[in-house]
């Protein structure tokens, strides 16, 4: 809401600066975002009277003048016509600089001097009017400069008002306001209709058929009236306000809207087929074009003002290309209604046309003032044009509007909510100073009724918000909640967020957040079959761009899209995770899966050191990675299971990765395909952890076994196995047999090639034996150790490696 | 032969003294002191020296000997320690070289505010708690006191699922799922990541907010000044001025917007704060009673009050960023400055 300072003051004395005044407003919660300054484009232009015109002796199209600024008197070249001794006119004298950024000088023309300029209203920019000389009132005295006698500057405050405020959408509303913060008083403008004798109900009626969208709408004809333009003050307040000034008509509707906060329409009568309004739902179908041109079909359900005949307006939206106020215009149909807020709302909504009106009846209008309005325009339209108002008002108002009247408040509730001892009397000043009135009803108990403009106010904690707003929050003492001390719970799995958080950057993963919507391609892109959970999109009805189309399904695709910009920025080697949401579609009006979802990406070399040594990181890095956070996290029983699952990853280097049978997640070099297809240009491993799942598979407990005092002795074999035999395969045939003595099997070496046979290779284990009582013998150890190598060879046809 | 014994000496000292291998020195040592060394020679030669010089001769030649020895010893040191001395010397490193090993990551600037604040409100008693991302429009709105078709959804722009399905304008709605469930006092925190349809520089599709809900009886706008204050204060540093304005929000009345002093230009007005020497930091109020009653809680027996505030905001005033968009473009180099 513009709201121009000059103009409030019609309605409100006070005494404070524009600065003052918007953080008065501001901290009332009219948050005033610009004060902005209104300058007229122009100086040195002064108010001068024309006092003798005769042609010029060189040029047809140009007169000589004499003009006179009260102490001098100017020989002046004019161009146009409409010019004649004793017009009262605007001089820019030798010095004054016009738009566009012209300096007046004195010069001649076609041999006769022109010691200075008179100006259209185009020139100055005080109107559009370019076809001749602007004409000023008479009154005016000689040599005043312009923007004092015309009153142009003003300092404007662009107020964000809140959706509960409808009744700060007008300078009556402001002004309100400001009383109530300073102690002034509101003055209203006088409305005194000058009534013909002729009575409307002679030329024209309203029904209404459909009532819950439209209780109440009144109507006045103002006759005879000449349709052209508004004057400079009326037109500088609605540019002030940001409106385009249309005409004397037009102008007054949208002039009374800015001030009382009331829509209006003015309607031509003579396109009104006869001569009355009908005011209805619209029908399936029908087809309708609004002032501004464009031709809708619409929707069921529409508030359509009609004549006898036809729709001429989208009520409390637009009104009709059919009906507008032309130039030659003589009769006037001036509407005032009440139109229901969310029927308005859906329509403007709907018809994607967020007008001053709908955005006016929306949130709710003054129901007391709508006849008040209507008087005010009429009084306007007469005064500005010329023309005579119909005696009486049309006024159909077949449902009442509620307002709300008697609303208990009780002190004790405000103190409680405040946390403040008001005092009675403040509470009760406070609330007058709104304009409510205020009724005792037993100690500490008032009955309060609201002004019918404040249509936000129905309850208690309505008026105590009022309450607490002007008696200033900075005064509200700050305390602390006196509650009681309760254990705070934390989620297991925000818990262990954390600390994979933390062991991940320590492992040298950066951490990144990346868009929950991403691209439907990614299906494609990422070669999910055609059955493929990740294909059940939760689709957005309106996204902002296909890209973010639909919530993500896994969250592989943008960590590798993020590998790729990162490529191109140069920086090859990359360590990320995300630690977020992947959503499944379940059926249609249920809320979709959502999993939290722990995903990774390790690329480049594994070191960035540029002088150290360097190798290009593999599924083992990103394994060992993995393996160390799950260490640290006491999950030691995890199995990595080569498997095909995952079609964006490598068929012949991912895993499952699974404890106690469940998969949790999978690991794995990202497939070729996948990387030519998304032409990433640099080979990536992945990992996707269920954070629920992992959460649950974690076993806390902690039991301590006992260690031993006695030495370990090791023993080495190599088996010679086939190609194709897993390490954990082997080491599980050997950790199967249960033998108590051995403390630990591993590998520690593997060999292919040459001088073994081709499809085979050999797994280096290496054995560790140990007693908790006794350092063992050497001839206890060979006994266990060879029971063990020949089981193994037995169970796997393994051969021994001389 | 005493005047021959002193030139051995002096021969021997000079030999020495130019001796720069321990070969050198160990060939000076043969020279004089070896077994067919001159001084084993002279010594040799005792017989020839008359009866009454032989004991001083002898007691010389012993004495030139000692000196010898101590000298070769001397020498012999100074060079053991100049090889050890010469190996460290051949084994020095540039020390500037950057070490080996992991360098660690970053945690995304968003999640260290995000903890930040956690941790300031779980010192207060406040758990965090969680919700659907994909929300239906009840808990988004309608529990909120927004119902369709009213003006105040105009203040969150919103993606649809379906028409009753959205995607979560703030964190909101899972304050109504938790009040659903448990009873008061009610202490809680939803952090977590929203969607409004918006793309600027300061504004994201998709961006995080933390909201706080403390319900129990007796609670005032007093004390939610209090913890707000507290807060804000533990954030932004204790001398921060705050600033509450009333403000509107359907889910509470009295609502406040919580301004503190612009942390770039200390009040004086500048590009950060659009002149107004203030920057908004978070939404607040009392919680208003029909959102009580749509969870089943007594309003005349319990009172309450919520906030929210966006961390990208917070992230971006702390680090000074300009442009939100770079928290969600994940470029490494931006990243690892946190």
């Amino acid at each position: 809401m513009l709201v121009s300072l000059k103009w409030l003051q019609d309605y409100i004395d006070h005494q404070l600066t524009p600065q003052e005044l918007a953080d008065r407003l501001t901290m009332a919660g009219l948050e005033v975002d610009e004060i902005k300054t209104i300058a007229p484009a122009f100086t040195g232009v002064v108010v001068a009277a024309i006092l003798s015109v005769r042609p010029h002796p060189n040029a047809d199209k140009l007169s000589l003048c004499d003009v006179t600024d009260g102490t001098k008197t100017y020989p002046i070249v004019c161009g146009a016509r409409n010019i004649a001794p004793g017009d009262v006119v605007p001089l820019a004298r030798i010095g004054a600089v016009i738009p566009g950024g012209y300096t007046i000088k004195s010069t001649t023309l076609r041999g006769e001097k022109s010691d200075g300029m008179l100006c259209s209203e185009a020139e100055l920019e005080i109107g559009d009017d370019a076809s001749g000389i602007m004409q000023l009132p008479s009154g005016l005295v000689l040599g005043t400069p312009l923007a004092e006698a015309l009153n142009l500057g003003d300092t404007v405050l662009d107020i964000s008002i809140t959706p509960n405020r409808s009744d700060c959408l007008s300078m009556i509303g402001i002004a309100r306001e400001v009383a109530a913060l300073t102690g002034g008083k509101v003055r209203l403008p006088a409305i005194n209709v000058a009534q013909a004798d002729e009575d409307i109900a002679s030329l024209s009626s309203v029904s209404i058929i459909d009532a819950d969208v439209c209780p109440r709408y009144t109507a006045r004809m103002i006759k005879n009236v000449t349709i052209g333009d508004s004057p400079v003050w009326m037109k500088a307040r609605l540019q002030a306000a940001g409106m385009r000034p249309i005409n004397n008509v037009v102008d007054v509707t949208n002039f009374v809207m800015l001030e009382l906060g009331q829509p209006l329409h003015a309607f031509d009568y003579r396109f009104l087929e006869e001569g009355r309004i009908v005011v209805r739902k619209s029908k399936a179908g029908e087809e309708f074009v609004s002032l501004d041109g464009k031709s809708r079909i619409l929707p069921d359900d529409t508030l359509l003002i009609c004549d006898g005949k036809k729709p001429v307006a989208i009520g409390g939206i637009m009104g009709g290309l059919n009906s507008e106020v032309k130039d030659d215009t003589q009769i006037i149909f001036l509407e005032s209604a009440y139109f229901n807020p969310s029927s308005i709302r859906r329509s403007a909504r709907r018809l994607a046309m967020p007008t001053d009106a709908a955005f006016r009846f929306e949130r709710g209008i003054d129901p007391g003032g709508v006849t008040r309005a209507l008087d005010r325009a009429a009084q306007l339209i007469a005064e500005l044009s010329g023309g005579e108002v119909l005696k009486n008002i049309l006024d159909e108002y077949p449902q009442p509007v509620k307002t709300a009247e008697n609303i208990p408040l009780r002190l004790s509730r405000v103190r409680e909510i405040i946390g403040e001892d008001i005092a009675d009397e403040d509470v009760v000043s406070l609330l007058k100073s709104l304009g409510m009135t205020v009724q005792q009803e037993g100690k500490g108990k008032y009955f309060v009724t609201p002004p019918t403009c404040r249509v936000d106010i129905e309850r208690e904690i309505d008026l105590i918000e009022e309450v607490v707003r002007l008696y200033g929050y900075d005064r509200v003492p700050v305390t602390l909640p006196a509650v009681a001390v309760t254990e705070t719970a934390v989620i297991p799995r925000l818990a262990l967020e954390e600390q994979v958080r933390q062991l991940l950057t320590g492992a040298g993963f950066t951490e990144t957040i990346h868009y929950s919507f991403t691209s439907p391609a990614l299906a494609d892109c990422l070669g999910l079959p055609a059955d493929d959970e990740r294909r059940r999109f939760v689709v957005i009805r309106n996204p902002l761009t296909e890209e973010q189309s639909v919530m993500r399904t896994t969250l592989a695709y943008e960590l590798l899209e993020t590998l790729k910009r990162n490529i191109n920025n140069a920086a090859f080697n990359l360590k990320i995770f995300e630690i977020g949401r992947a959503f499944r579609f379940r059926k249609e009006g249920e809320l979709p899966v959502e999993k939290n979802i722990l995903a990774g990406l390790l690329s480049g070399k594994t070191s960035d050191d540029v002088w150290g040594a360097r190798a290009n990181v593999d599924f083992y890095d990103l394994k060992g990675a993995l393996e160390n956070i799950f260490y640290d996290l006491k999950l030691t029983d995890c199995v990595y299971q080569a498997e095909k699952a995952e079609p964006f990853l490598h068929p012949g280097q991912s895993a499952g990765i699974y404890v106690k049978g469940i998969r949790i997640g999978c690991l794995g070099q990202a497939h070729p395909e996948v990387i030519n297809r998304m032409d990433v240009r640099a080979q990536a491993y992945l990992f996707e952890i269920n954070m629920d799942l992992l959460e649950k598979a974690i076993d806390r407990r902690i039991s301590y076994r006992e260690i031993s005092k006695f030495p370990a002795v090791t023993r080495d074999v190599a088996f010679v196995v086939p190609e194709a035999m897993e390490a954990r395969q082997m080491l599980e045939i050997v950790l199967n047999q249960r033998e108590d003595l051995l403390e630990n099997v591993g590998i520690f070496d593997i060999y292919a090639g040459k001088g073994l046979e081709e499809g085979t290779k050999s797994l280096g284990l290496r054995f560790s034996y140990r007693a908790l009582d006794r350092t063992l013998t050497d001839t206890e150890i060979n006994v266990i150790h060879e029971r063990i190598v020949h089981n193994t060879v037995r169970l796997t046809g393994a051969k021994i490696r001389a | 032969m005493i005047a021959d014994l002193q030139q051995l000496e002096k021969d021997a000292l000079a030999e020495l003294d130019s001796a720069r291998t321990a070969d050198a020195v160990q060939a000076v040592r043969t020279k004089y002191l070896g077994r067919k060394g001159l001084l084993t020679g002279l010594l040799r030669n005792i017989a020839s020296v008359p009866p009454e010089e032989k004991p001083l001769f002898g007691k010389r030649c012993n004495e030139v000997k000692e000196r010898l020895e101590a000298g070769i010893a001397a020498v012999q040191d100074r060079q053991a320690q100049a090889q050890k001395e010469d190996v460290l010397a051949r084994e020095k490193i540039d020390v500037t070289l950057p070490g080996r090993g992991i360098r660690p990551g970053r945690v995304h600037p968003i999640t260290q505010i995000r903890r930040e604040i956690c941790d300031v409100f779980a010192a207060f008693g406040f758990s965090v708690v969680e919700g659907p991302e994909v929300e239906l429009d009840y808990y988004n709105f309608e529990a909120l006191n927004i119902p369709k078709d009213h003006p105040a959804r105009d203040m969150q722009d919103t993606f649809y699922i379906s028409d009753n399905m959205v995607l979560r304008t703030h964190t909101s709605p899972v304050q109504v799922r938790i009040m659903e469930k448990v009873q008061p006092p009610v202490r809680i925190l939803s952090p977590g990541r929203v969607y409004r349809p918006d793309s600027d520089v300061s504004h994201t599709p998709m961006f995080h907010q933390i909201e706080g809900l403390l319900v129990d009886r007796g609670v005032s706008f007093a004390d939610l000044k209090g913890i707000l204050s507290a807060f804000l204060k533990k954030v932004f540093g204790e001398d921060t001025v705050l600033r509450f304005r009333p403000s509107f929000f359907p889910f509470t009345e009295p609502s406040a917007e919580v301004d503190i002093r612009c942390v770039m230009c200390a009040g004086k007005g500048c590009r950060v704060c659009g002149q107004s020497g203030w920057l908004e930091i978070l939404g607040s109020g009392m919680v208003d009673p029909a959102v009580f009653q749509n969870v089943g809680y007594d309003p005349e027996v319990y009172t309450g009050f919520a906030f929210g505030l966006g961390l990208e905001r917070i992230a971006m005033l702390k680090y000074g960023i300009s442009d939100i968009r770079l928290l969600f473009e994940n470029d490494i180099r931006f990243l690892r400055q946190f």
